[in-house]
């Protein structure tokens, strides 16, 4: 296939006003105060999701009826710098061994603060599964999905872009 | 939102989303994709280049014809995707940063 798209990382920055090593445990060891609790895997509703904290630990979501389920892994853990997790939840949020695309988390001192750099990368790989993309994306649940995204975004603007 | 943002100003336009659905149905020529519009061949051309900009689309060469097809790894919406869920998982991160420091205080 003539197919040469190659997304570029998603890439975010934020400021937040916590010395560096509190940053890192908010994100990490509190990461259940602070994930989107409708973004979950299991049947059962969102307890936390949790962060093993060591390399080679696991990153798993915690259900309110006891249930596990893999988000991925941590693949660096180096407190109060730098932590490189594993993601391998496909765009439906289900679990797949086979998907490894990488989420690195900086934390930078600066002035009182904290700057976080979060990089989203190998993206493309989830394109690689792309049967099921072509279901998840172009058919009845991605699609939708994305126009609903869509919408959300267009009614928080306050003006018109175009 | 660099990204997400050209998805969602690729979407902003009516005669886009039409032309998505459209392909939907699979892959088409532009003309074919014209043909269905009230809008002109050259206009839909246009509408495609935007809609292959931000990774919605792509196509292939068939003779003299350009054949267009959603794109099937739909990377464009599933970068968009992801670089909405960081934006808002980031921001109750940070919220959540702000929460806990002021009660330190």
């Amino acid at each position: 296939m003539n197919l040469h798209v190659q997304p570029a990382p998603v890439r975010k920055s934020i400021f937040v006003n916590a010395p560096q090593a509190r940053a890192f445990e908010v994100f990490t060891g509190g990461i259940g105060r602070w994930w989107p609790k409708s973004h979950k895997i299991g049947q059962s509703d969102l307890e936390r999701p949790v962060i093993e904290p060591f390399a080679g630990g696991r990153w798993y979501e915690l259900d309110v009826d006891g249930s596990e389920c893999e988000i991925g892994k941590v693949a660096a853990w180096e407190p109060p710098s730098r932590l490189l997790l594993i993601w391998q939840l496909t765009p439906e949020f289900t679990f797949d061994p086979d998907l490894v695309t990488e989420v690195e988390v900086m934390f930078a001192p600066e002035g009182e603060g904290t700057r976080v750099d979060l990089e989203h990368r190998h993206i493309e790989r989830m394109g690689e599964k792309a049967d099921a993309m072509r279901e998840s994306v172009s058919g009845p649940g991605g699609w939708p999905a994305l126009l609903q995204l869509y919408a959300d975004e267009a009614n928080s603007e306050k003006g018109d872009a175009a | 939102m660099a990204n997400a943002a050209r998805v969602f100003d690729a979407l902003h336009d009516t005669t886009r989303r039409t032309v998505l659905e459209r392909l939907r149905e699979g892959p088409k020529s532009v003309g074919e994709i014209a043909n269905d519009l009230p809008v002109s061949r050259p206009a839909v051309s246009q509408h495609l280049k935007v809609l292959k900009d931000a990774g919605l689309v792509n196509d292939r060469s068939e003779g003299t014809r350009r054949i267009y097809h959603i794109d099937p790894k739909g990377l464009g919406a599933m970068r968009a995707w992801l670089d909405q869920f960081w934006d808002s998982a980031l921001a109750s991160f940070a919220a959540e940063v702000e929460r806990q420091e002021k009660e330190r205080k």
